[in-house]
């Protein structure tokens, strides 16, 4: 009997961890018991992208997408829509306006996908990860095939530098030009690393590539090494994956059986080798050098370059190391072509870019945009505006080495040379929005925590300069800050960027740099005021409770400290002497009467 | 795998099994499947057209279901929507029937008309 419906349950770490593999095999009983089980199917897909809503079940042919789904749901949507054909409309995903909840239904026509534009994720959320058979059926593998019987090595290399992609590991370097400077001096081996680290905080863009389609990784790094010449790869990820380590050594497994991986691959010869190999997840791992020394067993610090890989790599042999999403493009590049590539995106960026985002907004998630789309697009239209109506105050780009843009750049089209010209980096796509409720030397501080908890060690501007930073940044936001401690700021922020061994250090002060840039007023207020102008520096701020107070209690019975008085129905009092600011009294206050000054 | 013909084979199968889930512009055949519907008969219906529709690679069409039409006496009721949005409404539908819509209609582009529920209520 052929199948008429296919149900695909979000198989990536956000939904798994709320029960999504529970779901999965509550759709198995249930269709069971309805004896549908030769009719109908049930898979874990990869990442939808729209973690916010999830747990995510979409039902095709009906393209039904229905949102937040718990495992007692699914009786429902098995006896009503999957036998009767009643879509349950109760659990359908709906975009706010009521206009829109009336073609709520079609999951293609959504906001927030239809203003995508999927490469690196085409077949994230459509395909079942762990099937090489799906994989192939989405044109999977054809890349690998046509490099290896109808191009040279040099013409692969000459497609990927036409199409003009770049790194999308945070420094945007043409990929073309990284293969091409690749030493063949001599015939010794040659290595292909994908790095899938990933430790920017807030990132997870790499992660649901491979959990979502782990072979299209395996296919370019194939490519890669074909290109090259050579004949191993391996996988740097980091062991807090767990999911995506499990898919992919799955799909390495698979693609080994089919004969993709191995020896003389499609018969022609080529020889192409892969292993994952699992990082302990610090940051500074993800720095090629520091990665490939973690690789060869030594404790993980990076060296100077040059030599560059390209010449001196993996055990001193010439390699070349690519991200997730990087290597994600290729297979496209290659069926498609490079002037297809070069139509997408703008002047010197070509393609798209896969942004994480996350903080104060509506929908959480992953999204892939041409680059050029401006980060209006990505935040109101795609990204469904700010919660709670406030007010938009900044987007961090690039993690804890890039910076902050705020309201004026909010038009201005992302591409790695306008972030870069703004202070700011394409970085690796987290993107974390804020609103008038966040404070930009505590955004600032946060950042610097990071990086000098992950600072190896090795040199000393990186190791003792943003300690020494972080000291003046914690002296300004207990109140005891001076104005000669902004310039100071700067003056070591300058020094650590220009004397750091490596990437981290040199843009470890970035996040301090720009919110001072554009936001100085912010800091003179803490400097000088003592004031904390967002409420959030404890230290600075004091909790009151105005005229609107309804005199229920609720705050003084979850007060902490019992530092609130008042009557029933009477206007209730803090005393901020005892207060230890910990915001229950905010949290629980039923008609907001309670606010930070 | 030794070769891209064998690479080919395995495209095509998987393509055909993940079809449902492509996008598509083409006819849409809708079956009635409440429990008026179901007790009528419309399962078989149902499976008998995707079944046709799977066999003769109709990779445009989409076969799905809905809850109650309002035409219980006259189920199984089977509605072809073509490309252009008009509708047809078959009813008392059953496997032999559906059928000649799927070879008539769905793939020749005409309405069976002895079918039409616009016989049966006069
Ligand atoms: C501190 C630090 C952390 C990094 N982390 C990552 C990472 O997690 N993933 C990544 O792809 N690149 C990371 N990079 C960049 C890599 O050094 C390298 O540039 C990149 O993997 C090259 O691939 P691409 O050209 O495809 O972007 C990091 C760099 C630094 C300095």
């Amino acid at each position: 009997m052929a199948i008429r419906t296919q149900v695909v349950v979000c198989g990536g770490t956000g939904c798994m961890s709320s029960h999504s593999k529970e779901i999965k095999e509550k759709f198995e009983e249930c269709i069971k018991e309805l004896g549908l089980e030769n009719e109908v199917v049930v898979f874990n897909s990869g990442c939808f992208g729209l973690c916010e809503r999830g747990p995510v079940v979409v039902v095709y042919p009906d393209d039904t997408f229905y949102a937040h789904v718990k495992v007692s749901d699914v009786e429902t949507i098995c006896k009503e829509h999957i036998l009767k054909g009643r879509v349950v409309e109760k659990l359908v995903y709906s975009e706010m306006t009521a206009e829109e909840k009336a073609k709520i239904k079609v999951f293609r026509e959504m906001n927030f996908y239809a203003r995508q534009e999927r490469i690196a994720l085409r077949n994230c959320g459509i395909i079942n990860p762990m099937d090489i058979d799906e994989y192939i059926g989405r044109s999977g593998y054809e890349a690998l095939g046509k490099v290896l019987t109808s191009m040279t090595p040099q013409e692969v290399i000459d497609e990927i530098l036409k199409s003009g992609l770049r790194g999308r590991g945070g420094a945007g370097f043409p990929t073309g030009r990284k293969w091409s400077l690749v030493d063949h001096s001599d015939n010794g081996p040659r290595y292909v690393i994908c790095n899938a680290d990933e430790g920017d905080p807030g990132a997870f863009m790499d992660r649901a590539v491979l959990e979502g389609d782990p072979h299209v990784v395996i296919e370019a790094m194939a490519i890669a090494g074909y290109a090259i010449g050579a004949n191993q790869g391996y996988v740097y990820v980091r062991a807090e994956y767990p999911l995506a380590v499990e898919r992919l050594n799955h799909a390495i497994k698979q693609a080994y059986e089919y004969g993709l991986l191995g020896d003389d691959i499609f018969g022609t010869g080529f020889s192409f080798n892969l292993e994952a190999r699992l990082g302990a997840g610090a940051f500074v791992c993800g720095e090629e050098t520091a990665l490939m020394a973690s690789i060869e067993g030594e404790r993980g610090m990076p060296r100077n370059k040059p030599p560059f890989p390209a010449v001196k790599g993996l055990w001193q042999r010439p390699t070349i190391i690519n991200n997730v999403e990087t290597l994600a493009n290729v297979p496209q590049i290659i069926l498609r072509g490079a002037e297809w590539f070069n139509t997408i995106g703008t002047e010197k960026s070509k393609g798209t870019k896969v942004f994480a985002l996350g903080g104060k907004i509506n929908n959480t998630g992953l999204l892939e945009v041409p680059m050029g789309t401006t980060l209006r697009e990505v935040i109101y239209d795609i990204g469904g505006g700010i919660p709670k109506g406030k007010q938009f105050k900044a987007v961090q780009t690039g993690g804890p080495s890039g910076g902050c843009l705020t309201a004026a750049h909010l038009d201005t089209p992302i591409d790695y040379d306008n972030l870069a010209a703004l202070g700011s980096i394409m970085g690796s796509g987290g993107m974390i929005v804020m609103d008038e409720d966040n404070c930009m030397v505590d955004v600032a501080k946060f950042f610097l925590e990071f990086t000098v908890d992950e600072s190896c060690g090795k040199c000393t501007p990186c190791r003792e300069g943003t300690r020494r930073m972080l000291e003046i940044l914690n002296k300004i936001v207990d109140g005891k800050g001076e104005m000669k401690d902004l310039t100071e700021l700067k003056d070591l922020a300058e020094f650590i960027k220009g004397s750091s061994l490596c990437g981290l250090g040199q843009t470890a002060p970035n996040p301090v740099l720009s919110t001072l840039n554009n936001f100085y007023d912010e800091y003179v207020a803490h400097v000088v005021d003592k004031k904390c102008p967002a409420g959030v520096c404890k230290n600075l701020i004091k909790y009151y409770v105005t005229d609107k107070c309804i005199g229920c209690g609720k705050c003084k019975r979850n007060c902490p400290a019992s530092a609130i008085t008042g009557e029933l129905k009477a206007k209730h009092e803090i005393n901020t002497s005892i207060c230890i600011k910990c915001g229950a009294c905010k949290t629980n206050c039923p008609v907001g009467a309670i606010i930070t000054k | 795998m030794k070769s891209l013909e064998d690479l080919k084979k395995i495209r095509e199968q998987a393509a055909k099994k993940m079809s449902i889930r492509d996008e598509k512009n083409g006819y849409r055949v809708v079956v009635g499947m409440a429990t008026c519907g179901i007790t009528a008969g419309a399962r078989p219906v149902l499976n008998r057209i995707v079944e046709l529709v799977a066999e003769k690679d109709l990779n445009n069409v989409t076969v799905t279901q809905v809850g109650c039409i309002g035409e219980c006496a006259l189920e199984p009721i089977v509605e072809v929507y073509d490309p252009q949005g008009n509708r047809s409404t078959y009813c008392l539908v059953d496997p032999k029937k559906a059928e000649k819509i799927v070879e008539q209609h769905v793939i020749g582009g005409k309405v069976v008309e002895e079918y039409l529920i616009e016989k049966f209520k006069k």
